[in-house]
């Protein structure tokens, strides 16, 4: 009985995860000629053109930029959550979530709304005297979306790595004379990284995989490599390109994951899923 | 106490930013004026134009009827599936949970396009059923998730008594094993539920031949510019998934604290809820 319960799942998952992901890397190591299939590394040959490299390229720097303004953001804040400044830092916490669980389309298509060129921050812009913002359709408009988006993916690990800093730690460095910069460097930040590694796979991967914020925010002519793929199998219908490309991004989360989980702490429970 | 004042700030200063598009967009929606800078006096006709848009309402149709079927399905070969893996042990447990954590990881736009290449090539027509099929994928994994912490607190004599009672596998299965994990099962319906109505990525990807869900509605709309209809569908939207999700976690927060061993997965998908990533699908379908 046990395996029959189990029986539904593995024909499941065998068609719709295992099989597709299979099409995938067989279209993307095949080519069509006049004489039939054939075996070919002609699609990552053609990634590999400069003009695919500067998508590639554009999407891992913008997707970096993101990160590092989400941490420089984050950081302090899930600091102070941790720390006894709030008396309810827990609801406070939830409030870091909640946006965190809307309709990521419906939060890109609000910046719509604001940046727009009669939106609200115009209007306040030039209610007091600056120049108009002209940042819609621009690469900071896309990062900005990537920063508003994935900002809790980056507040939240950390935020559950600090707090389960045993205090007793940090009074024994003070009681030793340590101030608190050197509490700080000394405990809180090595303590922290497993934290800060997960954050930053949480906010890297979705960011780098975006065609959303790129096509909203950025209006088509930002090309990231997740456009690249949408153009690939819904305009162009260039599966074997467009296999090759996933193919790619595939083994860019991969590396990521097995580069970050170098500096995981298993004990430390930084992760988040 | 200066110091205090400014790490205040700062986290509010935060919240602001975060919310603030949000409660924009929200009170746009009953902006009588059609310029977005300007308030022209309060009105509900964006929502009245909304529910006589053909196309929303549609789109409305197909997204309640793929959650409901989608979650329903994904419960039952889920909930299944969990038991079914929490009797396995060493490789082959390690393997299916392995598989189990593909649609997580991976980005949705891929399995977006993957299930899509598996659709086509088996011939069947982009729409409805593809979209079904699609989200009953990605919902699978969610209930297992939420099923497993529940399997592994309930205690195995109680299933060997039944049995040794003289009840038959099925029959114990029934009584015994189903009523004791029926939280993790609601939760994980829940979940899925949200995350089918929440998404658009794969649906994108997997859907064709005018069917649409709310999500590539308000994107083909929003693609086209600002409209304020989308500002009050998107208002409804928000409040709807926002209801749901508190449902979901504050069921998973009294399971926690009930009984005491929800261990850290009930916690990581919590958190890992969305993206989405999407995501934003990014890893945690975000």
């Amino acid at each position: 009985m046990k395996k029959a319960t189990l029986s539904p799942y593995i024909l499941w998952s065998s068609l719709f995860i295992i099989v597709p992901l299979l099409l995938v890397v067989y279209y993307s190591v095949t080519i069509e000629t006049p004489e039939g299939i054939e075996l070919s590394l002609e699609n990552f040959k053609k990634f590999f053109e400069p003009i695919y490299l500067k998508v590639l390229w554009r999407s891992i720097i913008l997707a970096l930029i993101s990160t590092v303004i989400c941490l420089i953001l984050g950081y302090p804040a899930a600091l102070i959550l941790a720390g006894k400044s709030f008396k309810r830092s827990n609801t406070l916490i939830m409030l870091f979530m909640l946006p965190m669980w809307m309709n990521f389309l419906l939060r890109t298509y609000a910046w719509l709304t604001l940046l727009e060129k009669n939106g609200l921050v115009n209007m306040i812009f030039q209610a007091i005297g600056l120049q108009p913002l002209n940042i819609l359709y621009t690469e900071t408009a896309v990062i900005l979306g990537m920063v508003y988006n994935f900002l809790p993916f980056m507040v939240l690990p950390i935020y559950s790595v600090v707090s389960k800093i045993d205090r007793s730690i940090i009074e024994a460095a003070e009681d030793l004379g340590a101030n608190s910069l050197i509490v700080f460097l000394r405990i809180i930040l090595p303590l922290s990284i497993p934290g800060v590694v997960s954050g930053i796979t949480m906010v890297f991967m979705p960011a780098v995989t975006t065609f959303v914020i790129s096509r909203l925010l950025g209006g088509g002519q930002f090309m990231l490599i997740g456009n690249l793929i949408e153009q690939q199998f819904l305009f162009v219908g260039d599966w074997g390109f467009g296999s090759a490309i996933s193919v790619v991004m595939i083994l860019v989360i991969l590396v990521s994951i097995g580069f970050m989980s170098r500096f995981e702490n298993e004990e430390q429970g930084g992760r988040l899923w | 106490m200066v110091m205090n004042f400014l790490k205040r700030f700062y986290v509010y200063i935060l919240f602001v930013f975060l919310y603030a598009p949000i409660v924009v967009l929200m009170v746009l929606s009953f902006n009588n004026s059609r310029l977005r800078g300007s308030w022209d006096g309060f009105t509900l006709r964006w929502y009245i134009e909304l529910f006589q848009d053909r196309q929303i309402l549609t789109s409305l149709y197909y997204t309640i009827a793929v959650a409901v079927l989608s979650s329903a399905i994904a419960t039952i070969i889920g909930t299944a599936a969990a038991i079914g893996i929490h009797n396995l042990h060493g490789f082959k447990k390690n393997l299916i949970m392995n598989v189990t954590y593909i649609p997580v990881l991976n980005p949705d736009i891929v399995t977006g396009v993957a299930l899509m290449i598996l659709f086509i090539f088996l011939r069947l027509r982009l729409g409805f059923l593809t979209m079904l099929l699609a989200h009953i994928t990605f919902n699978i994994p969610y209930v297992i998730l939420s099923v497993l912490p529940k399997l592994k607190q309930l205690n195995n004599n109680l299933y060997e008594a039944a049995l040794d009672l003289g009840a038959t596998p099925w029959y114990a299965l029934q009584k015994v094993i189903i009523p004791q994990i029926m939280p993790g099962i609601l939760t994980g319906f829940l979940f899925a539920f949200t995350l089918s109505i929440d998404d658009f990525v794969i649906s994108f990807f997997t859907t064709g031949s005018g069917v649409s869900n709310l999500s590539i509605t308000v994107f083909s709309m929003a693609r086209r510019g600002v409209n304020p209809k989308i500002n009050a569908l998107s208002t409804l939207m928000f409040l709807t998934v926002l209801i749901l999700l508190i449902i979901v976690n504050l069921r998973m927060s009294k399971d926690k604290n009930g009984k005491g061993g929800g261990n850290g997965k009930n916690k990581e998908i919590s958190l890992g809820a969305r993206d989405s990533s999407g995501g934003g699908g990014g890893l945690l379908r975000i």
